[in-house]
């Protein structure tokens, strides 16, 4: 089934000091703090995190709700803001694929796309044999998985004691640490244009619509990027 | 709360599960070598700074209630801590909030 030892070294390569898992948990607490003040009990709260594991979606639901929104226009807005996800899969799977391994693995471990466990799999899985980096994969996922669960339930719990610049200060640990793993990801003339590009056709792109500024933004400079990458090397 | 929760964290979940799935749908004759996964993983990346700049410049929520030169000013400190300790990505993560937190304090 599952290599326990790859699935192991998954786990423990999201436990290094800098993980991306600190903003992952940093915004989760931000989460359960934020669904206890909408209303849901805890159940609901882990629930969510669960199932929905991104970020994103999981603020768009809030705002939503909060505004009365229908079924159909959440299940848009949150499609709308977690389509980022679609190339963030496209970009992994292939590096993860074997052809002894079934096809269950990848569909259901597609779950576990998110930024931060996407950076730790980019890092760290050319160390990695072939054959087993699904299992890697699938480490990896289960710990980041597990670290957004737990941080949702200390979120809940602790929302009676954060004030307003506590909450604030939670909400930009998540960008900010992005925002410095993508610059130390800036290796390649294709990568470095590719996220400085993004980084400034996305707010630009928001004054046409913010709504899809971050998509068309994205696709925009994705396809810059690549043309100055195939033309200038990477 | 008008509309039944649990019904909405299904919704949510399911939206965003299917982005995920037909990523990895459409992702299996491709190959790692290939042009159009080199293209895919430069929209990745787009995408993300895109997401990522669209937070820290128009941000909605919490961080929308702190006023925009503090932001500049947390950000650029950031990238700044950011090289100063050569690339660490804990320093400039944790001082974030604090800078954060203590300017805001004192602006408010």
């Amino acid at each position: 089934m599952i290599n326990s030892k790859y699935f192991l070294q998954g786990i423990l390569a999201s436990k290094k000091f800098d993980s991306p898992a600190i903003a992952l948990g940093a915004s989760f607490v931000a989460i359960g703090a934020l669904l206890k003040n909408l209303g849901f009990t805890i159940q609901e709260s882990i629930f969510s995190t669960l199932l929905t594991y991104a970020l994103p979606g999981s603020l768009v639901m809030a705002e939503s709700m909060l505004i009365g929104a229908s079924l159909v226009n959440i299940f848009l807005a949150v499609w709308l803001v977690n389509s980022r996800l679609y190339p963030m899969t496209v970009s992994i799977m292939p590096l993860l694929k074997h052809e002894s391994q079934p096809r269950w693995k990848y569909y259901l471990s597609c779950h576990f796309v998110a930024v931060s466990s996407w950076l730790i799999l980019k890092s760290n899985y050319e160390e990695i044999e072939r054959k087993y980096r699904i299992d890697f994969w699938i480490g990896i996922g289960t710990a980041t998985w597990l670290v957004a669960i737990f941080s949702t339930i200390i979120g809940y719990y602790a929302s009676d004691f954060l004030n307003r610049d506590m909450i604030i200060a939670l909400a930009i640990i998540n960008p900010i640490y992005f925002m410095c793993a993508m610059i130390g990801v800036m290796k390649t003339v294709q990568l470095t244009s590719a996220i400085l590009l993004g980084a400034l056709l996305g707010p630009i792109f928001y004054f046409i619509s913010p709504e899809w500024c971050v998509l068309i933004g994205g696709l925009v400079a994705g396809t810059i990027s690549y043309f100055i990458g195939e033309k200038y090397g990477n | 709360m008008a509309i039944n929760i649990v019904l909405a964290i299904i919704v949510t979940s399911l939206a965003t599960y299917l982005s995920r799935f037909l990523g990895a749908l459409t992702s299996e004759k491709i190959s790692e070598k290939s042009k159009i996964y080199r293209w895919f993983n430069c929209i990745a990346y787009s995408t993300l700074a895109a997401l990522i700049s669209r937070i820290l410049i128009f941000p909605s929520g919490d961080l929308s209630e702190v006023n925009y030169l503090l932001r500049i000013i947390v950000i650029l400190l950031s990238i700044l801590i950011f090289y100063v300790t050569k690339r660490n990505l804990v320093y400039p993560t944790v001082l974030s909030a604090i800078i954060l937190a203590a300017l805001n304090s004192f602006a408010v």
